[in-house]
């Protein structure tokens, strides 16, 4: 009877957690905002949601890549400069991981940009590429113009990036990793440094990627 | 007195001889390795990584006995200076520029030792005298 009733309670735990598991949502990042609209006579309400504004970019086979280039791919972004002495190397480490990860599984990308573009040339970023063992185009290595890398890292993807000849390699810069959806809206931000959140990226693009398609607001 | 208590006291005496029996040489060893192993955490593991593994082709994994041994007189030049120039590791090549940093000569005997004796590497003790000697022949 005692040894039923352990069982019994075990299946009950074991359950609870799996279904808490299968309902697994990301939050949404951003400002909202309601909008109501009419749909076939009747009064509808929609949250619209912030998203990443366009962008135009290059990568380091020279192709233009702008937020349409993006358009039905999960993605994961980070700010980086080749000459970096500091947390850089670590980050791309871990992103080795989720590269490998999910480099094989479609509608998935990996957008660097550099903070130093000046340095950073398309040919730099090339050989960088190389070195690291990316060939291929799940992974791009992003160079644009300072002020438009700087502003979309400050306002949309929340990660600080700042010139400052103190720190080392010039550049003071936080190591996110974000996590941008189908819809273009942050699903979450991972401390790039540390493998533990990494690993909770790669647990969640899973999540997301398990996400229904949704109405893509633009 | 009980079994018990007889048997730790036992035990306990054991390890007071056995701790009493290590050799100077590999106290200074132990001193060295573990003072280093933190060096290592701050000024290397970042590029080099926690299990010495390198990243790709961008920077050299530092489990290659055999070229730490050849180059052991100018390592501490390499730490304290930075390194350019093209080198072979493992018969891959690395041609990025490691930075210098800026570690008094205890240190560099530190994570010498240290890096000398993990992942696989056999060296022994790598002491302040020898890399201040080595540390004055810099080029």
């Amino acid at each position: 009877m005692r040894n039923t009733l352990i069982g019994l309670v075990a299946i009950l735990l074991w359950s609870a957690c799996k279904s808490g598991s299968d309902k697994q949502k990301l939050p949404i990042y951003g400002n909202r905002a309601p909008v109501t609209k009419m749909v076939n006579g009747k009064q509808v309400t929609d949250t619209i949601y912030q998203t990443i504004p366009s962008f135009k970019f290059v990568n380091q086979y020279g192709d233009s890549i702008s937020n349409k280039t993006l358009n039905g791919n999960i993605y994961v972004v980070d700010f980086f400069f080749t000459t970096c002495p500091s947390i850089c190397p670590i980050m791309h480490r871990n992103m080795l991981k989720v590269y490998k990860t999910f480099k094989s599984t479609g509608n998935f990308k990996i957008i660097s940009h550099t903070i130093d573009p000046k340095h950073d040339s398309v040919p730099v970023l090339k050989k960088y590429a190389d070195k690291l063992g990316i060939t291929d185009n799940s992974w791009w290595f992003l160079q644009g113009k300072k002020e438009d890398i700087y502003t979309i890292a400050e306002k949309n993807y929340l990660v600080a990036v700042k010139q400052d000849s103190s720190a080392a390699g010039g550049y003071i810069h936080a190591g996110y990793f974000v996590l941008i959806d189908k819809q273009k809206r942050i699903r979450g931000s991972y401390d790039g440094t540390d493998p533990k959140q990494v690993d909770q990226l790669i647990d969640d693009i899973k999540v997301l990627q398990s996400e229904p398609d949704q109405m893509i607001v633009q | 007195m009980s079994w018990k208590l007889a048997s730790c006291l036992i035990a306990v005496v054991a390890i007071l001889f056995i701790t009493a029996c290590q050799s100077d040489e590999n106290l200074e060893f132990k001193r060295y390795y573990s003072s280093g192993a933190l060096v290592y955490q701050q000024h290397c593991q970042n590029c080099h990584g926690a299990g010495g593994e390198g990243l790709s082709a961008l920077i050299p994994p530092l489990s290659d006995s055999i070229y730490l041994r050849k180059n052991l007189t100018a390592l501490p030049c390499y730490i304290k200076n930075g390194l350019k120039g093209s080198i072979t590791i493992k018969g891959k090549t690395f041609e990025d520029v490691m930075p210098a940093n800026d570690l008094s000569p205890v240190e560099i005997a530190q994570v010498l030792t240290y890096i000398g004796n993990s992942f696989d590497n056999k060296l022994s003790t790598i002491d302040e005298q020898s890399v201040q000697k080595n540390l004055a022949s810099c080029h």
